[in-house]
């Protein structure tokens, strides 16, 4: 197990390195320059701010000052927030951020596999019927169309959760259902159909035949075998998640780092672009690493062996 | 009928299955009777509704099985008339069945130990520790080697044999009265084969079981049954002790089945096979649902369906050449071979015959 992590983070870093120097010259290639008003500086102040960054130097030496800075966990300071180290932006930024994303996750997931589960239980009846519809919603509306929706009615009409801003659980409550819909539609889905095959497997059929009830064939057999496979997507969930919460943080105007990444593309902020891309890379690596040790504990067959005990 | 003797009597059960297409008549008014501690060997080709018979005694039959008429006797009460409350409460307790392929029939992500002892946890209320220790137990009277070192493993980490031992385990934990095995060697190979044949054998001497053996190989069912029932398009068509269906087969697809089945003697030549598929169920024919794949039809066979005839106290065939005014037909070669060898067994024994097992009460069908 040791050595597997051993390889598995040496990989992460790896992984890392390729994400940095991909961006750095993609990031490069954006039209425009980081100055916000440059028709009204001189050619001499921008050539002086150009020095101060450093923006006037050959890319590839950019590339390995950046390069060097990383390694020391010096990520630059903001263009857009002068004196403000981006490490710092991040990690000031990182909280709401986090905890949306995992709210949205760990709701979404387990709602998605109760949903599927009953879907497949009460196969060809209205209930999976209405399984089926609410997650072809919940896949085809887009994250930021449900937000909008969410804070018209749930927020201005109803008056129960606050529109907008940051402060607090309550505020958490409506960005959580706008992000959750795509796993909760995905994990249902998902789910369903694993247990409708899992469920006409020859296991479930002798556990029957053991005289266990229905909620204990599904509770003790069926439900494991079917959440096997729903690790799988877990990743490309998370993925979702991310890319969503840029979106839906700016729509909701949470001080998030999805919401400052927005900000930072549009006013080509390169230091937090990269920052910010790191930090992404390597929350995707981590829930990716996660998810295979996870498959290792929920399915045997796959347990990761280098215990020749 | 002798109701000491009979711990599952099915009567007339008629079994549909009901699809887009129409009526599936998969059942077609089956009788039959299991006695204490008897084999009974259900033999039939794919389709011929072996499973579905099984099926309905565990009360297991898939959501469009519809039983349209029967009654399915154990202790005294009628298994078709019991909630599904009661049905979990039988089976796995009274009635326990083995499954065909042993790669699929456990669950791969529960330690075996654990699925062994789950009969005990759900019918007798026992804690964990408890019912894993009488499931080592039983797993050493399965023949499982180093089983205190092996509880803990999942079925991924045994072979086939030893799997099929394992769900055999399963099914005998409680003692049931009542042993169902679909195919239980179907999928295993031939040495296999005879390893969990003894077993069962050695084990149902053991905990006094009753055994349905359903299988499509007669070659299984010599060594195993006392009694043999032959099904074909969802009917029985013949039944009788193991040696009466073996070498005094009166039913022309008892003898195709027969002539088909390779033996010692079988030499270079080709082996015989029954021409012909089943008939559809969805429209069964009327008459003898074989007489379309039988050289020896009569024309009555095309009209109506023949009632079973006595052969002996034990042995009855439903086929029109039994009645008196049918032409005489002679068998296969091979059947007649078989019929002379048993002749001969008959002579042999003269007075030492069996106790006449107990007759069942129907004789004729209407």
């Amino acid at each position: 197990m040791a050595k597997y992590l051993a390889k598995r983070i040496f990989y992460l870093i790896l992984t890392l390195f390729i994400v940095i120097t991909v961006t750095f010259f993609l990031m490069k290639l954006l039209p425009g320059t980081p100055l916000t008003n440059q028709a009204k500086l001189s050619k001499s102040q921008i050539h002086l701010i150009y020095e101060q960054y450093g923006l006037n130097k050959p890319v590839w030496q950019q590339y390995l000052l950046y390069l060097a800075g990383a390694v020391k966990g010096d990520f630059g300071t903001s263009f857009q927030f002068s004196d403000q180290p981006v490490s710092y932006l991040i990690s000031s930024r990182i909280g709401p951020s986090l905890q949306i994303g995992l709210q949205a996750m760990i709701v979404g997931v387990i709602l998605g596999v109760i949903i599927g589960a009953f879907g497949a239980m009460k196969q060809n009846t209205w209930v999976d019927t209405t399984t089926t519809v609410v997650s072809i919603l919940g896949i085809s509306i887009p994250s930021f169309v449900l937000a909008v929706l969410l804070q018209y009615y749930l927020g201005l009409k109803a008056g129960w959760f606050p529109i907008a801003e940051w402060g607090g659980f309550i505020y958490t409550v409506l960005p959580t259902l706008a992000l959750g819909a795509q796993p909760l539609a995905e994990s249902a889905r998902f789910v369903r159909t694993e247990m409708v095959d899992v469920l006409s497997s020859d296991y479930i059929e002798l556990a029957k035949a053991k005289g266990l009830s229905k909620t204990g064939v599904i509770y003790h057999h069926a439900l494991r075998n079917s959440l096997i496979p729903l690790i799988t997507i877990v990743g490309p969930l998370a993925v979702n998640i991310m890319t969503g919460s840029m979106v839906v943080e700016n729509i909701f105007s949470i001080p998030g780092i999805g919401e400052q990444f927005v900000k930072s593309v549009l006013t080509n902020d390169y230091p937090t672009i990269m920052g910010l891309t790191i930090v992404y890379s390597f929350m995707l690596c981590v829930v990716l690493l996660i998810t295979d040790i996870l498959y290792g504990i929920v399915d045997p067959r796959i347990r990761l062996t280098g215990k020749a005990n | 009928m002798d109701n000491e003797k009979d711990i599952l009597e099915v009567r007339n059960l008629q079994v549909n299955f009901k699809t887009y297409a129409g009526d599936v008549k998969a059942i077609r008014n089956v009788s039959f009777d299991l006695r204490k501690g008897e084999t009974l060997a259900i033999v039939g080709e794919s389709g011929s509704g072996k499973s579905v018979t099984t099926r309905t005694i565990m009360g297991l039959n898939a959501r469009n099985a519809d039983i349209t008429s029967g009654t399915i006797m154990y202790k005294g009460e009628d298994l078709l008339k019991k909630s599904e409350k009661e049905m979990e409460g039988i089976r796995g307790q009274d009635i326990a069945e083995i499954f065909q392929d042993p790669m699929t029939s456990l669950d791969p992500t529960m330690k075996i130990g654990r699925q062994i002892a789950e009969p005990l946890m759900v019918h007798k209320g026992m804690k964990k520790e408890k019912a894993l220790a009488q499931a080592l137990e039983m797993m050493k009277l399965v023949g499982i080697t180093d089983a205190e070192n092996r509880i803990n493993d999942y079925p991924h980490q045994f072979s086939g044999g030893m799997r099929q031992r394992i769900v055999i385990a399963i099914a005998l934990i409680n003692y049931p009265e009542i042993l169902i095995a679909d195919e239980p060697t179907t999928a295993l190979d031939v040495t296999i084969q005879a390893q969990i044949l003894n077993l069962m054998k050695e084990l149902q001497d053991k905990i006094s079981t009753s055994i349905i053996f359903i299988t499509h190989d007669l070659g299984v069912v010599a060594g195993m049954a006392d009694r043999v029932a032959v099904m074909y398009a969802g009917k029985i068509v013949e039944y009788g002790t193991v040696d009466e269906i073996f070498y005094n087969p009166k039913h022309p697809y008892t003898w195709g089945l027969l002539s088909s089945m390779p033996t010692l003697d079988t030499g270079g030549d080709e082996l015989p096979s029954i021409p012909g598929t089943p008939p559809d169920l969805l429209d069964p024919p009327t008459g003898d649902a074989f007489a379309a794949r039988n050289a020896y039809a009569l024309k009555i066979d095309t009209e109506q369906e023949p009632p079973f005839f006595k052969v002996s106290d034990t042995h009855y065939a439903a086929t029109w050449l039994l009645h008196p005014d049918a032409p005489k037909v002679t068998p296969p070669d091979q059947i007649v071979a078989r019929q002379k060898k048993y002749a001969e067994m008959q002579k042999n024994l003269v007075k030492q015959q069996r106790p006449s097992i107990p007759v069942e009460e129907e004789e004729e069908q209407q």
